[in-house]
């Protein structure tokens, strides 16, 4: 790794210029996953279960088979056995892939309100949904567990006979009928809370959530007569959709190719395979290329979610305001099967803070649910929501400012974390600092029932591997490829670390997102990665062209390859600073002294930079109504470096927009039947722009040494602290805790209804 | 079955005809019979406002609009708003003030804002954001959408 140059003056990293995709954009020309189309394509739609749990005793397609217009119809029988087991699936876990492939169409068993039970192609997407309602499906409806209390409670009804336990980051060992479980542990979590002076111990709950990208799922499949599979989708990962087709449809890898369009937000929710094998195996049976695309009910029933959760956190301080001691129990949803983010937000609940003393428990829970999916940060927002409230009240209690009470047992550089190795460079304190001094903080909050509060966020981000590929063009202008999904503006800053590091002006650079057969492999657009990892990978290729650009002054000067140094820009003859060549002149002599050049990295960069943030928020709470109305918002974010401030912003905003849903508003509604009732956006209410207020962002720059340019990933963390920041703004409020998300009107008007009568009481 | 109809309306100002089923909305019968695909389907039934349209000046959500009552009016597209190569200003300071992430949502936006522009060319944040309730947008936080159109709303003033 080369040494850090945050501290060089940089030239393109930190400034704005407009992204070169965003033109096709605003004029509605960019190819979505449904603006793609082939001749003579088909249409397909899937019929999905009406039950959340029940043995599925026959299928019976022949009247939709008879329907014009209908050219083939798929049941799980048609699928293969998945050709590998049990892969690692990102961060550190494995996942089954009888649990994928059973997800993606139900064999035998459908386990959650919209599972896929068969799917139809047809001449026509009216036809399609004509035929699957001719469809005939027997079940024998069983009783559904929908919450992780009822799953985990004795005799409660049980998902699968045998599983694979698996969360990514950690293994859990199967436990009950229904769930796993891990547990981390550091120091003797009793005899801290033992000697704490305060303890506070609160229970929590959270409900299912989706990521709500507005694009739903939709994908096109074509099988050639040589027996490749080409897949037009709308993922954050072409190479992950690329593998698990590949192993569901039991075909070799290179047989799959995957062309990734452009991207209506994924938030974590877009890198899983659901329609693509089903769209595959209509392609193949009707022998013509099969569209599908997802409604939003679909994309609510059977994609995403996130966890429902039940939390218990008990912590303790000394009165000086040390922490000295917690025992942290979390119970997440799985879905229908194993595999939530139950380690992540294990993992992230404290360790922004010193805890000399800690167990953390966490369960992995079976419910009759769609497969939790991650979303932005899996598993943090809710773990931050109990832990951060709890912090909250520890200050309080100790008589402390919220602020100074974090600042006082935030983690430091070369501090011992639960995971067993030191911190990295983190920048809380400087973060805390930021909160400290901002006007917001400092700014008189009168009227009634208005509070203030804050919480913090941590979030540890992601390398694993990206590519990147550039060609250098003999008028100095470059292509550079890399396999990373552009979810937000990533071509663009992907292409500033290419001019930064090339010497040239971002103009010069051309962007392209390659397909699983034209770039080598990057994992998906997830963990806060693309611009850190990704963004390594373009970075190395830049040097590789450099060296060999050097190569090729040194041989037009009859030079030592070592004679010729890059600075600003520039070649020199180190011995005769006369010789110098600009990069496009030097581009220019390309194809005449060896011929043109280019270079291609593949890297798995390890010097992940933590995300930390903070976020300060006034509401007034209607105590007539329970509404809660957000006045004034505040988010602190340590960058690293911000290689594009508005882009950063933006993460900032729109993940702290997330989260101010999910405390909210945003819940699953399920009835007593297990199905899902809120199936469209107007009862999944997601915030509006008259919900919010405008969103200051305030960028923190500790760099990251772990990225030439210090950068840090961005994208996740804005989602973590806004439940527990508001939750903590409500008690200053109205004098109540919320300890159940969403903080609905109804649940805050039965917190002022206690109120009052534990004050007549 | 059921049989096409014939539907003559004017799309981004210029006459268009087209057979159309009764039952196609305007949402689809703009992408999948004119390919205008820059009008998005984000939800089918009126709640996200990725399809908006502006049909003889009044917004609509084009998937709650049949294709067949489109016949004898005028509909404005995303497609339509640049003009002789030149973008509108709202195009122009969504890009700027990336009021876009993914820009799945956006066609949807610039043709809500236009409406409010061309309604109340001097809006506050506050009509904006009742304005552009109707259009959800899960990435940016609406802020810089916000911005995007007050500097629209500006330069269209300073062009007057």
């Amino acid at each position: 790794m080369n040494k850090p140059e945050t501290l060089k003056k940089l030239r393109v990293v930190g400034t704005t210029p407009v992204r070169p995709d965003g033109q096709e954009k605003v004029m509605g020309r960019a190819v979505y996953g449904d603006d793609f189309r082939l001749p003579g394509m088909l249409h397909g739609r899937v019929l999905r279960s009406p039950h959340a749990h029940a043995v599925i005793k026959s299928i019976d397609t022949r009247r939709a088979e008879k329907l014009a217009g209908v050219r083939a119809i798929i049941t799980g029988k048609d699928f293969p056995k998945p050709s590998v087991a049990l892969v690692p699936m990102g961060e550190g876990g494995y996942f089954d892939m009888n649990d994928f492939a059973d997800n993606v169409i139900a064999k035998g068993k459908a386990f959650y309100h919209g599972h896929a039970i068969a799917a139809v192609a047809a001449d026509s997407p009216h036809i399609a949904e004509e035929a699957i309602a001719l469809i005939d499906v027997k079940y024998e409806v069983l009783k559904p567990v929908m919450n992780v209390r009822q799953a985990m409670a004795k005799g409660a009804t049980v998902l699968h006979k045998e599983f694979n336990p698996g969360a990514f980051f950690m293994k859990t060992e199967r436990v009950l009928p229904n769930a796993s479980r891990l547990e981390l542990k550091n120091g003797d979590a009793a005899k801290g809370l033992k000697e704490a002076d305060v303890v506070v111990e609160r229970e929590y709950t959270t409900e299912t959530v989706h990521q709500g990208y507005i694009e739903s799922h939709i994908c096109t499949a074509q099988w050639d007569s040589n027996g490749l599979i080409t897949i037009w989708c709308t993922t954050q990962g072409a190479f992950a959709i690329r593998d698990q087709v590949s192993i569901i449809l039991a075909v070799p890898m290179s047989k799959v190719k995957v062309i990734p369009l452009e991207i209506g937000g994924g938030f974590g929710g877009k890198d899983t395979a659901y329609i693509e094998p089903l769209a595959t195996m209509l392609a193949r049976k009707a022998d013509k290329p099969v569209k599908i695309v997802m409604s939003r009910a679909e994309s609510l029933l059977s994609t995403g979610p996130s966890s429902g959760t039940y939390m218990k956190v008990k912590m303790g301080a000394k009165k000086d305001g040390m922490l000295s001691g917690g025992d942290l129990h979390f119970a997440f949803e799985a879905g229908a099967f194993p595999g939530g983010p139950i380690a992540a937000a294990c993992l992230t609940s404290i360790t922004r803070y010193n805890l000399p003393n800690v167990r953390i428990e966490g369960f992995d829970v079976m419910v009759n649910k769609p497969k939790i999916k991650p979303y932005r940060a899996p598993g943090a927002t809710q773990s931050h929501f109990a832990v951060e409230t709890v912090i909250d009240e520890l200050a309080e209690k100790t008589g402390m400012d919220p602020v100074d009470f974090r600042l006082k047992n935030v983690t430091k550089q070369g501090d011992r974390l639960i995971l067993g190795f030191p911190c990295p460079p983190i920048g809380s304190v400087e973060l805390l600092t930021a909160v400290k001094n901002h006007p917001h903080y400092n700014a008189p909050l009168k009227g009634a029932h208005r509070g203030r509060g804050m919480a913090m966020g941590f979030w540890f981000g992601a390398g694993l591997t990206s590519s990147a590929e550039l060609s250098v063009n003999g008028d100095g202008t470059v292509q550079l490829c890399t396999g990373s999904c552009d979810l937000s503006g990533t071509r663009l800053t992907l292409s500033m670390q290419c001019a930064e590091a090339l010497g040239i002006d971002i103009d010069d650079v051309v962007p392209s997102i390659g397909d699983t057969h034209s770039v080598g492999y990057t994992f998906q657009s997830v963990g806060s990665r693309t611009t850190f990892a990704t963004g390594i990978a373009v970075y190395e290729t830049a040097q590789k062209i450099l060296k060999q650009m050097a190569e090729r002054a040194a041989l037009i000067w009859q030079a030592a390859p070592d004679d010729v140094v890059f600075g600003e820009g520039i070649f020199t003859h180190k011995n005769d600073p006369s010789k110098r060549f600009g990069f496009k002149e030097l581009a220019a002599k390309l194809d005449h002294s060896g011929g043109p050049i280019s270079a291609q990295s593949t890297v798995t960069p390890h010097g992940v930079g933590f995300q930390v943030a903070a976020h300060l928020v006034d509401v007034e709470v209607d105590v007539e109504t329970g509404k809660v109305e957000i006045l004034r918002y505040t988010t602190f974010q340590d960058a690293g470096k911000a290689v594009h401030p508005d882009f950063v912003a933006g993460q900032m905003q729109g993940g702290a927009v997330q989260g101010i849903g999910w405390a909210l508003n945003e819940e699953y509604w399920y009835n007593e039947q297990g199905q899902l009732v809120n199936t469209s956006l107007l009862d999944y209410r997601m915030p509006t722009a008259l919900d919010m207020p405008m969103i200051e962002a305030v960028i923190i720059e500790t760099g990251n040494p772990g990225h030439p340019y210090g950068v840090r990933g961005v994208g996740e963390v804005p989602i973590v602290p806004p439940p527990a920041a508001i939750a903590n703004a409500i008690y200053r409020a109205i004098g109540v805790r919320p300890d159940a998300l969403p903080m609905t009107p109804a649940k805050i008007l039965k917190l002022l209804q206690q109120r009052r009568g534990s004050a007549a009481a | 079955m059921s049989t096409r109809m014939r539907v003559a309306a004017t799309v981004n100002g210029e006459s268009a005809e087209f057979l159309c089923e009764p039952r196609q909305s305007l949402l689809e019968v703009l992408r999948e019979v004119l390919y205008l695909t820059g009008t998005k389907e984000g939800c089918n039934d009126g709640n996200c406002g990725a399809c908006s349209v502006i049909v003889d000046g009044t917004l609509v959500n084009s998937c709650c609009m049949l294709g067949v009552e489109a016949d004898g009016r005028s509909v404005e597209t995303v497609e339509g708003l640049a003009q002789d190569g030149k973008l509108h200003a709202l195009q122009q300071c969504y890009l700027e003030e990336t009021g876009m992430q993914c820009g799945f949502c956006t066609p949807g936006f610039l043709m809500s804002s236009k409406v409010l522009l061309d309604t109340n060319p001097d809006p506050t944040d506050a009509q904006i954001r009742h304005w552009l309730s109707g259009n959800l947008c899960r990435c940016t936080g609406y802020d810089k959408i916000i911005r995007a159109v007050k500097r629209a709303a500006r330069m269209l003033e300073k062009s007057k």
